[in-house]
């Protein structure tokens, strides 16, 4: 098993007639994702990398039984495709799209809590590299050979430190059930917490990474979280610790701006909370392995 | 982005804030002739920059006549202003505000900000005005009153009144509260704002309540949408070198270190800057160069990282995913071409292209350090920059 996407997960992409949104739906495909279409106001009926284009989210899930989507769409209506993929009855949602402002978040997750808990979708990003099942499915934009399958989730912030904590688990053999970027912006979609439910419940999930840095509650709120109802060990590195108060560090989200949203703050609030925590970056395989080898 | 007073005054006075009479000044002449404009006999004078702690830092001045305004300003332009929030370079002084001074009975502090936890727009407010909210949190943390605001519906009138009467506001004082209140609240949504604080709101001896000092900071990622506010952009209140980063589509942040860092990723790039730290040396700067790098972007990047007199060591960093190691190596190469450097140079590639992007470096003969994992890249550029400081190495001319 894996969390969120599986091998058969119908998926779409939202966007997909970009030329990035095109190379990484062709990307998706490859690695073997179930991509059954796409969505782009005005361009319904084409073809685009052997699946069909349609006019809005509610005609591809009517037509394909789409469950997942892929959001690549640009900034200023982002959105308003998180929110038509909610409307439309998509159960999983992944939003790639940096630079979405703050407020139209804030308005996406008011829309969303209008449904009822069980025909809520899931949203993760935005301002994130996707998630991957490896040997199964990918809706993002990583590189997909890097991840071997395996028993350890990762959750991070960050594209590209995902991929370093990926390349070195595959460099000790360790595999991993499913990484999910929850993205670097200010208001996101999930949070850590969020995603270590379904790490808790994932039978095949024996061991749990989270990636975080500088910025926010989030860290802390999942440090509670695992005190109080993890049973699974779990590591952790937040990045960030050089970096100065006030300064945004690249993400949206990654500035210090209250106590307890500093690296060594984070690190100390997880390690607290029973967290094997590692200040080097590059020792996050190794962490891994040793909590592996212990359990 | 961040704006100055007077321009945060404007805009919440659109919105029904009272503000204090004022009129900016880009001289001493000009701030000396505005007293007249303003009337009245006691003025202060105020720095306009992008930094709180002002006051103590001499740049708020209460003046009793035109010589005592043209005296304080002289002081003024031109200089830098050192702050807890500008860092130790400050910032320049190059318009000040003269406003009418207030007759204060009472200050309080108003701040609305994006609140990360409960994802909303969060109002906070303490009776203990005048003080740094950071203050106030340390040692009066029971004055904080709190409220969130609803998205679907907006603040409501309810709320204004639950904050000023927990603030002990006279009943007469309750609708005017409100309607700044909400001023403030319609300012962030309409236009944006990640932050808006007044500190202080002030009860004047005659019971009004007036905007003493506002600040404003907006969502950069809103500002494609509303230009009129983009206009308002102060380089010459921004680091330089992070100004011209902007311009050039980089990420740029500058520190004090001497190791300059060159990576994608925003998280991969505090990771570089980590593991130099853990290694025993201070990065001098983060710099994301964002998916998709072409040889020209990495080479400007160089140049940049470069143009900081500090760097004594340069670390490439690429975990290609998008990015291409060929692309980032031809780059580099382009770069040390065009300027050559004779301070270390590593570069630790992964990913896609890797192997092409290894034979260009071999096959340059540029005297680059190579590493394959982040550990070693950033113990080998520690180590050749404490090498090289231990010959002697001097301070770069740039």
């Amino acid at each position: 098993m894996s969390i969120l996407i599986d091998k058969d997960t119908p998926v779409i992409v939202q966007g997909i007639t970009g030329k990035m949104a095109r190379f990484h739906a062709r990307e998706m495909i490859d690695y073997g994702t179930n991509v059954v279409g796409g969505v782009v106001p005005g361009k319904g009926g084409e073809v685009v990398e052997g699946v069909p284009v349609f006019d809005t989210v509610k005609q591809a899930v009517k037509e394909t039984g789409a469950e997942a989507s892929l959001v690549f769409v640009p900034p200023p209506f982002a959105a308003d495709g998180i929110m038509e993929a909610a409307d439309a009855g998509i159960r999983y949602c992944v939003c790639i799209t940096d630079g979405i402002p703050a407020q139209d978040m804030i308005k996406v997750k008011r829309y969303m809590w209008r449904f009822p808990r069980e025909r809520r979708m899931i949203l993760t990003g935005p301002n994130c590299a996707g998630t991957i099942s490896p040997g199964k499915a990918m809706i993002g934009i990583m590189p997909g050979h890097i991840y071997l399958p395996g028993n350890v989730g990762i959750v991070g912030r960050s594209g590209t430190l995902g991929y370093e904590a990926a390349a070195q688990l595959k460099e000790r053999g360790i595999g991993i059930s499913t990484s999910v970027g929850i993205g670097g912006d200010p208001i996101n979609g999930s949070s850590f917490k969020d995603i270590l439910v379904h790490f808790e419940d994932d039978p095949d999930t024996h061991v749990v990474c989270i990636i975080g840095e500088i910025g926010g509650p989030q860290e802390a709120e999942a440090a509670a979280f695992v005190r109080d109802h993890m049973t699974k060990p779990v590591v952790a590195y937040v990045a960030g610790l050089t970096a100065p108060k006030g300064k945004t560090m690249g993400h949206a989200g990654a500035i210090i701006s209250a106590f307890g949203e500093s690296a060594s703050e984070k690190a100390e609030i997880l390690a607290h909370a029973g967290v094997t925590v590692t200040e080097h970056p590059a020792r996050i395989g190794e962490t891994i392995a040793g909590v592996m080898a212990a359990a | 982005m961040d704006i100055h007073e007077y321009q945060a005054k404007e805009i919440l006075s659109q919105f029904g804030v009272e503000v204090p009479a004022g009129a900016l000044a880009y001289s001493p002449e000009q701030a000396a002739y505005r007293s007249r404009e303003l009337g009245g006999d006691r003025w202060v004078v105020k720095a306009q920059v992008h930094a709180g702690g002002r006051g103590k830092a001499g740049g708020v001045q209460v003046c009793g006549s035109d010589a005592e305004i043209l005296e304080a300003s002289e002081a003024m332009f031109g200089r830098k202003i050192v702050t807890h929030q500008t860092g130790p370079a400050g910032k320049g002084i190059y318009r000040v505000y003269v406003e009418a001074a207030v007759d204060i009975a009472r200050e309080i502090y108003l701040g609305l900000v994006l609140d990360r936890s409960s994802q909303r727009v969060m109002i906070v407010c303490s009776g203990e005005g005048g003080m740094e909210i950071e203050e106030i949190s340390a040692e009066r943390p029971d004055s904080i009153i709190r409220a969130t605001v609803e998205p679907a519906v907006g603040l409501q009138d309810f709320q204004c009144r639950e904050i000023a009467f927990a603030l002990g506001l006279d009943a007469a004082l309750v609708q005017s509260f409100t309607r700044t209140l909400k001023g403030c609240y319609l300012a962030f949504r309409d236009l944006d704002a990640t932050m808006v604080e007044i500190n202080p709101l002030v009860v004047t001896g005659a019971g009004r309540i007036l905007a003493l000092d506002a600040k404003m900071t907006f969502d950069d990622n809103a500002m494609f949408r509303h230009p009129q506010v983009a206009e308002l952009r102060d380089k010459s209140q921004e680091d330089p070198r992070e100004c011209r980063a902007a311009d050039r589509g980089l990420n740029y942040v500058g520190l004090t270190g001497n190791i300059g860092c060159i990576v994608n990723g925003a998280g991969l790039a505090m990771a570089t800057m980590d593991t130099i730290k853990l290694a025993g040396g201070e990065p001098a700067n983060f710099l994301d160069i964002g998916g998709g790098a072409t040889p020209e972007r990495v080479a400007k990047a160089f140049r940049l990282v470069m143009s900081d007199k500090n760097v004594q060591a340069v670390l490439v960093n690429i975990f290609a995913g998008i990015n291409r190691c060929d692309w980032v190596a031809q780059g580099v190469i382009d770069a040390l071409r065009a300027d050559p450097v004779d301070i270390p140079v590593i570069v630790r590639l992964s990913g896609t292209n890797v192997e092409e992007g290894q034979k260009i470096l071999a096959k340059s003969g540029l005297p680059i350090i190579r590493a394959s994992t982040l550990e070693e890249a950033a113990e080998r550029a520690v180590n050749a920059w404490k090498n090289d400081q231990a010959k002697g190495a001097k301070l770069r001319a740039v």
